[in-house]
């Protein structure tokens, strides 16, 4: 087919103030580019979260920069560190009170599968306890490490079937 | 109020009931349970022993009697010298002591702690909780019969334990526990993973 129109951008004197998408990438697009952390800063690992978050590397690039410390206000919990078997009820309860559609971050050996902690006090895994989605090893891991679970994240946000499951909501 | 030049001499003279212990370092006495108040205000209030550095205690085995030994450190401020004092508790079953913190108030976590990890109580504490573990936890995990992998016991919220299914289970040890000696030179065979038989690529891991 030959056309006269050598423009290949969304031209609004052309197609008019309509843009024709699918809902599911709509949202996704939306979910994942807002993402808003619950920093679960336990140990070490926390230090590392904050790097990730101030200037020099700057989380904000990918759109995540809005820490909040209340997790009725969060929809992605980044677990940094130790958790113990004493906090671990306490961290499934924030898991609990955060709003869905909600992820969960594994940051690190400790978080991921109890690390060097091989002991009595230790949880080996926050997956026994919260729906891991993205886990990061390190011990700490760098702030690119944290960056790369971020963008892994997004990139499993934006596949997922939201309008659906707003629907049957 | 400084601290005397021969402490050992010192208590020697006025505690004969005290035995000398060996020591590597600092002068260490051990004395009778019914006795370390008396001791302990003595070294604070004239001899210039005005802090205490540390409380911890000794679980000398299952089968031993005296099963359990308070240990406390106290230093000088003064003079900059330390001194080691330890006590055998009472009962073996039941361990108790004496509290200090009439002597220092910062002994009261110490205590706690101590409590905690080795069950022994202090008389006249004011507030004798555990500290690390959580409240109803049924062990203490620096007792010699304890494992360092830990006893399968409920989560400290039922709530979240009949949610997720979860228990305190055994951490899995896989051939440790992970200590690495410096004297080891092939860091790949003493690495602590080497050991780690309990889940790897092929073997899935248990839940």
């Amino acid at each position: 087919m030959v056309s006269t129109n050598t423009e290949f951008a969304y031209n609004t004197k052309i197609e008019g103030d309509v843009v024709v998408t699918r809902a599911d990438a709509v949202i996704n697009w939306i979910r994942s580019n807002s993402v808003w952390p619950m920093p679960m800063g336990l140990a070490c690992c926390a230090i590392e979260l904050m790097a990730t978050a101030a200037s020099r590397f700057d989380i904000a690039r990918f759109g995540a920069e809005v820490f909040r410390f209340s997790p009725r206000q969060a929809d992605c919990m980044i677990v940094a560190g130790t958790v113990t078997y004493k906090m671990a009820p306490h961290l499934r309860r924030i898991y609990d009170q955060m709003a869905a559609p909600k992820w969960v971050i594994a940051m690190g050996a400790c978080a991921s599968s109890g690390g060097m902690y091989r002991s009595y006090a230790t949880l080996q895994g926050v997956d026994r306890i919260v729906p891991v989605d993205v886990y990061v090893s390190g011990c700490p891991p760098r702030p690119e490490a944290l960056l790369d679970a971020l963008i892994k994240l997004q990139t499993k946000m934006r596949d997922e079937r939201s309008a659906k499951r707003l629907m049957s909501a | 109020m400084t601290a005397s030049v021969d402490v050992a001499a010192v208590i020697k003279q006025s505690f004969p009931q005290l035995v000398e212990r060996p020591s590597g370092d600092h002068p260490a006495f051990s004395a009778p349970a019914s006795d370390i108040l008396t001791v302990l205000s003595f070294l604070r209030n004239s001899q210039g022993y005005d802090l205490l550095t540390d409380l911890t205690a000794i679980d000398n085995g299952e089968d031993t009697t005296p099963r359990f030994t308070v240990v406390y450190h106290v230093f000088s401020t003064t003079g900059h010298t330390y001194l080691r004092l330890a006590a055998d508790c009472r009962d073996d079953r039941k361990p108790s002591i004496a509290s200090v913190t009439s002597l220092w108030p910062g002994a009261d976590w110490h205590e706690r702690e101590v409590f905690d990890m080795f069950g022994i109580t202090f008389d006249g504490h004011p507030d004798m909780r555990r500290i690390l573990m959580w409240e109803g936890y049924p062990y203490h995990p620096l007792r010699k019969e304890f494992p360092l992998a830990g006893i399968e016991t409920p989560l400290p919220d039922i709530e979240v334990s009949e949610e997720t299914g979860t228990k305190v289970l055994p951490a899995p040890m896989a051939g440790g526990p992970f200590v690495t000696s410096s004297g080891e030179i092939n860091m790949a065979k003493a690495e602590p993973r080497a050991k780690d038989e309990s889940w790897n690529e092929k073997k899935e891991k248990p839940l």
